[in-house]
């Protein structure tokens, strides 16, 4: 067995898993306790289907929505010579399928990966990137897209986020009485508590899910800078590139980031920047933590002699 | 790429996979036979040089192993567009295995080092009477080789690659992708 590197961080890994659980268990108490309030199963069980038809449609259809959103196009090798060779090798490197490559005429420097599985990704960047990050910069970038798409992040963070879309569709469905359709002409006192009840279950369920899931994504923000740079082997190169680009957003006027807010999560760095609450609702870690990660994993690659 | 890696956020850098490229030398005699393609005796390994002290060690170590015997010519080190550094290896023509030998030592000793995940690729160089060159590539995550026959500037020659794929077919390894096929133009050695 060859030595590496590579050293597991089972605390991300452990804090992590334990979110992810946590969400899981969210849905499942959200649909019981539909069940039960509801008191017709059929509707509680209409309700959950029809909310994870939405999130499969989301993950489903990721590509061509994220792209249409940031009003991006596919470019051809032929087109963009050097950022597909960048690619190219990146993933002979990794070993993985080579996504598509697009690209998104806007002065925002960022880079975003999206799409169903590895073989459906496209990795984009825009323009603003292009200019202003030097090569070894922006194949950084480009490796932490690229560890988005192996790890499978739009799928995982669907997932995550289908007990949020439930309860959010439970909470707007009691607004037009949805919930009680059927029973109008047998209204007891009893039922509508029971139904007040669920609309607030629903209500605690979605704020607790909108903080957990902006919580993973974080994570996963992080895991995705550990394997983009332990993949080019130079945690410096995100490390800088990551500065210049936030640097750079802090700059760029409000008006204009706002068209993007849909596609925050699955940018390298947030569009947004906001003081308030910002460390815990915020889909990307803080600049701080992130250089904190890539000098540990500098350590670790510099460190002589045999093994790590 | 499993599941458990993808749900955990965890994928570890693909190791590199190193015994393949000692059946290049009975390529080599079918490359000639066949097809009239002889060893340039050229041969170079491209990897990733990651930042740090012990990197650097590592790199000074293969450099003066490959240098010890004074009889051969130096190795010479470049850094291409991507950020790749390549060791070109030079050695007699006819001796393709000890020039495998060579290429070997250079992985071994990068994956002692746990920079087994940096190596991207490695070329053997074959030429024909008529001037044609042809690289023989060995992708190291896949374990697959494949031809690349640059013609003049950003221009590969197609055919040649696929009837040099067609003759290895029994011997070795050959990348089903064409995909997979990377140009690497400028590929020193070549």
């Amino acid at each position: 067995m060859a030595r590496t590197r590579f050293l597991p961080d089972s605390g991300l890994t452990a804090r992590m898993t334990l979110v992810m659980f946590l969400l899981g268990g969210l849905f499942v108490a959200l649909v019981v306790a539909l069940m039960v309030a509801v008191r017709s199963p059929g509707l509680a069980m209409i309700v959950g289907v029809v909310g994870l038809g939405i999130a499969f449609f989301q993950w489903w259809t990721s590509d061509t929505m994220a792209m249409r959103a940031m009003r991006a196009r596919e470019v051809s090798p032929q087109e963009a010579p050097e950022l597909h060779g960048m690619i190219d090798r990146l993933c002979a490197l990794a070993d993985m399928p080579k996504p598509r490559v697009g690209v998104a005429d806007m002065d925002i420097p960022n880079a975003f990966a999206t799409g169903r599985s590895p073989d459906r990704a496209v990795v984009c960047v825009t323009t603003g990137i292009l200019r202003r990050l030097d090569a070894e910069e922006l194949e950084a970038v480009l490796a932490h897209e690229l560890s988005h798409v192996a790890h499978r992040d739009v799928m995982v963070m669907t997932i995550a986020s289908s007990a949020g879309i439930v309860a959010g569709m439970v909470t707007r469905g009691a607004q037009f009485g949805a919930l009680s359709g059927g029973g109008r002409g047998r209204n007891d006192k009893n039922s509508g508590a029971l139904l007040l009840v669920a609309l607030l279950v629903s209500l605690v369920v979605y704020a607790i899910s909108f903080f957990l899931t902006r919580l993973l994504s974080r994570y996963r923000e992080l895991c995705a800078d550990r394997a983009g740079a332990y993949l080019t082997m130079k945690p410096a190169k995100l490390a800088s590139a990551l500065q210049k680009i936030t640097g750079e957003m802090a700059s760029i006027p409000q008006r204009d980031l706002r068209t993007t807010s849909a596609m925050n999560a699955f940018f390298i760095a947030p569009a947004i920047s906001g003081a308030s609450l910002s460390t815990l609702t915020s889909t990307h870690p803080s600049l701080e933590q992130r250089l904190e990660q890539l000098a540990r994993i500098q350590a670790d690659l510099s460190r002589p002699g045999p093994g790590a | 790429m499993g599941f458990w890696d993808a749900i955990r956020g965890r994928r570890a850098p693909r190791q590199a996979n190193l015994d393949a490229l000692f059946g290049v030398p009975s390529a080599a005699v079918t490359l000639e036979t066949a097809i009239g393609m002889r060893p340039t005796g050229t041969g170079s390994v491209c990897f990733r040089a990651a930042e740090g002290a012990a990197f650097a060690a590592t790199q000074q170590d293969i450099e003066s192993l490959l240098e010890a015997d004074p009889r051969t010519p130096p190795v010479e080190r470049t850094v291409d567009d991507f950020g790749f550094t390549w060791l070109v290896v030079r050695r007699d023509p006819a001796d393709v295995a000890g020039l495998c030998t060579d290429l070997h030592a250079v992985n071994v000793l990068l994956e002692e080092q746990g920079f087994g995940p940096a190596l991207l690729c490695s070329v053997v160089g074959f030429a024909g009477a008529d001037g044609r060159a042809v690289g023989l590539v060995y992708l190291y995550k896949q374990g697959t080789f494949y031809p690349f026959a640059p013609r003049g500037p950003q221009e590969r020659d197609n055919l040649l690659e696929i009837n040099v794929r067609d003759q290895l077919a029994g011997e070795l390894p050959v990348e089903p992708s064409l995909q997979r096929w990377l140009a690497l133009w400028g590929a020193p050695g070549l």
